[in-house]
């Protein structure tokens, strides 16, 4: 049975290399708008965004924090783009063990970048409105998704097949640690 | 609660290795604000008189300025303050980067170091934990090498490292201290050597608070996009590829050569198309959208980060083209010596070659080429090889060392001190004041609010005055009154060179970049920073009620301190001069009442010492009763320092944050209207 395509809308941030010199105000940005309360930190290590600088190499790359990951990459790639190297990490927006990024200074917990949502919503990302240089310019398309639907009815099966076999306290336990992760 | 700054100091003893965190005394923060201004109030009370630049109880001191890291563009200046060994004064350079933020996020202010390590070390400062850590595989490493080395063996690569190269270590008086794409010279990087400390590595990841977060953050993320789109902002130098200017004006060789008419559109497209060849990107400083640096690779070379005051002098000194210059560079920056002094220095020893003083006897296989000199003797400088190790000394104490007549072609110093090579034509006054008067060594450290020429066309001017924000009413006044080529009169002249001094010690202590702000508003006359609008930001920043007259006491209670410093450590009148040739029409007696004028004006001697009055004024009893004491004033002098608000004449309290703006300004096309 065909499902019926849904909008959704998708919120994308450009990053043009060429335009980054390096000044980190993105970073203050971030901090800035996801502190609490809000605009009370203005630390970089707070930051969602990151620019990664090796200037030995010309490598100026505004990287946004996406996922957490619970292990390090088993190698990296290096990419030579015109003559310049750049290690697969200097792209990567996770949250990992191999790096201190994208991880809360006081906690260890990691960082995620959620494109500033809020009540009311922003026009555009505050490091995309402190970048002047246009290094980070905001757009947002719609795309039609076809969503597998979940009915109730199969989750629903499936939980109390787990409950019959492992009794509800247990399943709770686990289905609160594996979200907690 | 401290705000906008962390309130701790990081204070280092490297003879005995202790390490001690030491809460500061916030009265200090509101008398100096911070910077350069509360550094030398460590050094008035810590270093005396008689003690040696190369004493262990020689205070180095780094200072992240009092804005630096919060989110105000552009406040990110490190201040660096010591007593010199060339000049026996104080010595304040600064640097921008990143390293100040770093600092403040470290949770401290400044980082106060005396004694000297028994060996080569470096400090490794990590938020609470600071250690002192074994150099010696660091010894003779290139500045940048030094900075990359650390990272990795620390691994991370968002440690912010301030470094001292080859020349460093061996205690060149033109070593110079680097930081990624910044550096600061005149007299520190020497004594950083002598004391040992290779580097200074910094990573902090904690928070500090400003007093209105919210208030302060919109503020700044317009203020901010202002200055991205101001032309009225940044160096030109760095991005202009009209450079007449230095060529046809600045004096080439040592300090010597003036070529009018050198520059023409043929060389300009060639050196365009060649910097466009090896130049990767322009690049800033920690929260500054303007574009001030040269990312660049020159053939053969490693990639490294120009500095704009360095792309002119190298080529200059040597009488060649750009390409030599983004050449040396390379070498030089990594060898960690400054882009004024070293040229010029070695533009010295070739002119004593050629003069005979120096011959083939100290200088063994010297190349024809003066280029090829140039490298060969910057290797010999920076080993301290040979007559290197003379010239090592700096040009004042080298021409003497050398003798033989040497002394003659020491032309271009003040107080001992090579200064930016320029030979003019007739005495300007406030520039005289400037040169003469500066405790700051250096020009280019002094000038900068008030422009240097009239704007020829009536009409234009009135338009200019009218929307200039920054200046004080009597400064619209005296620019009104200016006929082109003639002296502004004795009080503007000496006003001129108040305001733009004051500028500067404004910015030395809050951290704010010159080129946003004090040394830009001679061009345009629209830098984003100025004694009007400073103050809200202090206010919004430290919760300190500020306005633009405070701001200006503060400057002068910091500028009268560093006065004190010097005089007490033996300053003249007599040591007040331009250098020798700087102009060919004198005007000796205007000069000296002019001189006498402004001493009056500052509130100091005949002699230009602060009197007791001044100095009580300003809250600074402690250092009148010492100057009393060392018999450089009696006490009694009936002079105090003319007091001017800057809101005479119905000037409005309430001071807007914005300044000039334009679509266009550039350099080269003020400078052919108006010169």
């Amino acid at each position: 049975m065909s499902k019926p395509a849904k909008k959704k809308i998708i919120k994308e941030i450009k990053v043009d290399l060429s335009k980054c010199n390096g000044c980190r105000a993105c970073e203050k940005a971030c901090a800035a708008f996801h502190a609490i309360p809000k605009y009370s930190s203005f630390n970089p290590a707070r930051s969602r965004i990151k620019v990664v600088i090796d200037e030995r190499n010309d490598q100026w790359v505004p990287v946004r924090a996406s996922g957490y990951t619970q292990a390090e990459c088993n190698g990296r790639n290096h990419y030579v783009i015109d003559g310049k190297e750049y290690s697969e990490c200097a792209f990567c927006p996770a949250s990992c063990p191999s790096r201190d990024w994208f991880k809360e200074p006081d906690s260890g917990l990691p960082l995620k970048c959620d494109m500033c949502e809020d009540v009311p919503p922003l026009t555009e990302p505050m490091c995309v409105q402190m970048c002047g240089r246009d290094c980070l310019t905001y757009s947002e398309r719609e795309e039609e998704v076809v969503e597998e639907e979940v009915t109730r009815g199969e989750m629903e099966m499936g939980i109390e097949s787990l409950i019959k076999k492992y009794g509800a306290e247990l399943v709770r336990k686990g289905v609160s640690r594996a979200t907690k992760r | 609660m401290r705000y906008a700054e962390t309130g701790y100091n990081l204070e280092i003893d490297l003879t005995v290795g202790n390490i001690e965190r030491v809460e500061t005394d916030p009265e200090l923060t509101r008398l100096h604000l911070g910077g350069n201004g509360s550094a030398a109030r460590l050094i008035w009370d810590r270093v005396s008189p008689e003690t040696d630049a190369f004493s262990p109880d020689n205070l180095l001191i780094f200072s992240a300025g009092l804005l630096d890291g919060t989110p105000i563009p552009a406040a990110n200046r490190t201040m660096v303050d010591t007593i010199s060994p060339q000049t026996n004064m104080f010595s304040n350079s600064i640097f921008g980067g990143y390293f100040g933020p770093e600092l403040k996020h470290a949770g401290y202010d400044k980082i106060v170091i005396r004694g000297k390590a028994e060996d080569l070390v470096y400090l490794w400062i990590h938020n609470d934990k600071v250690e002192i850590r074994n150099a010696s595989h660091l010894k003779g490493k290139g500045a940048q090498e030094t900075a990359h080395a650390i990272k990795e063996e620390l691994k991370d690569p968002g440690i912010q490292v301030a470094a001292i190269g080859l020349a460093g270590e061996n205690r060149l008086f033109m070593a110079s201290i680097e930081h990624f794409n910044a550096a600061a010279a005149r007299g520190v990087g020497v004594v950083m050597g002598d004391k040992r400390l290779k580097a200074i590595a910094v990573r902090g990841t904690k928070d500090f608070q400003v007093a209105s977060p919210e208030e302060l953050f919109k503020l700044c993320l317009q203020h901010y996009q202002d200055i991205h789109e101001s032309p009225f902002n940044g160096d030109l130098m760095a991005i202009e590829w009209d450079d007449a200017f230095h060529h046809d004006n600045f004096a080439w060789g040592n300090a010597r050569t003036r070529r009018r008419g050198y520059w023409n559109k043929a060389l300009e497209d060639k050196w365009k198309e060649y910097t466009l060849k090896i130049r990767d990107r322009l690049q800033g400083c920690y929260n500054c959208p303007k574009n001030c640096h040269l990312v660049v690779k020159p053939p053969g070379r490693q990639r490294y980060i120009l500095k704009c005051f360095g792309k002119g002098t190298w080529h200059m000194a040597a009488f060649e083209e750009l390409p030599f210059t983004f050449d040396i560079l390379a070498l030089s920056q990594e060898y960690g010596v400054d882009n004024y002094a070293a040229p010029q220095t070695i533009a010295f020893a070739i002119e004593l070659y050629e003069a005979g003083i120096l011959t083939d006897k100290e200088l063994p296989d010297f190349p024809e080429k003066s280029a090829d000199r140039f490298y060969y003797l910057l290797e010999k400088l920076v080993r301290r090889e040979g007559v290197g190790d003379v010239l090592a000394n700096g040009v004042y104490q080298a021409a003497r060392q050398i003798g033989k007549g040497a002394e003659a072609y020491d032309h271009n110093t003040i107080k001992k001190f090579e200064q930016i090579p320029l030979k003019l034509g007739k005495v300007n006054y406030p520039y005289y004041l400037m040169y003469c008067t500066s405790d700051k060594m250096a020009i280019n450290q002094t000038e900068g609010s008030y422009p240097q020429d009239p704007i020829k066309d009536l009409a234009e001017r009135k338009e200019f005055a009218d929307g200039w924000m920054s200046a004080p009413e009597r400064f619209k006044k005296f620019f009104m009154e200016w006929e082109p080529r003639t002296h502004p009169s004795f009080e503007a002249s000496i006003n001129i060179c108040d305001w733009n001094e004051t500028m500067h010690y404004v910015d030395d202590a809050t951290g704010l970049c010159a080129f946003c702000s004090s040394f830009r508003g001679q061009f345009g006359g629209g830098s984003a920073y100025n004694i009007y609008n400073v103050p809200t930001f202090i206010k919004l920043a430290t919760g300190m009620d500020f306005d633009a007259d405070d701001l200006w006491q503060v400057a002068r209670r910091n500028r009268n301190l560093v006065r004190a410093i010097n005089m007490s450590r033996g300053l003249k009148r007599a040591d007040e001069k331009p250098p020798e040739d700087h102009w060919k029409k004198r005007e000796p007696e205007n000069e000296q009442r002019l001189l006498d004028d402004y001493y009056k004006f500052k509130g100091w001697t005949n002699e230009g010492v602060p009197t007791k009055l001044t100095l009580d004024k300003l809250g600074l009893d402690d250092v009148a009763d010492e100057l009393i004491k060392r018999g450089l004033i009696k006490g009694d002098e009936d002079i105090c320092y003319t007091d001017q608000s800057c809101y005479s004449e119905g000037r409005p309290k309430e001071a807007e944050v914005g300044f000039r703006k334009a679509e266009h300004f550039t350099l080269t096309e003020y400078n052919i209207k108006n010169k």
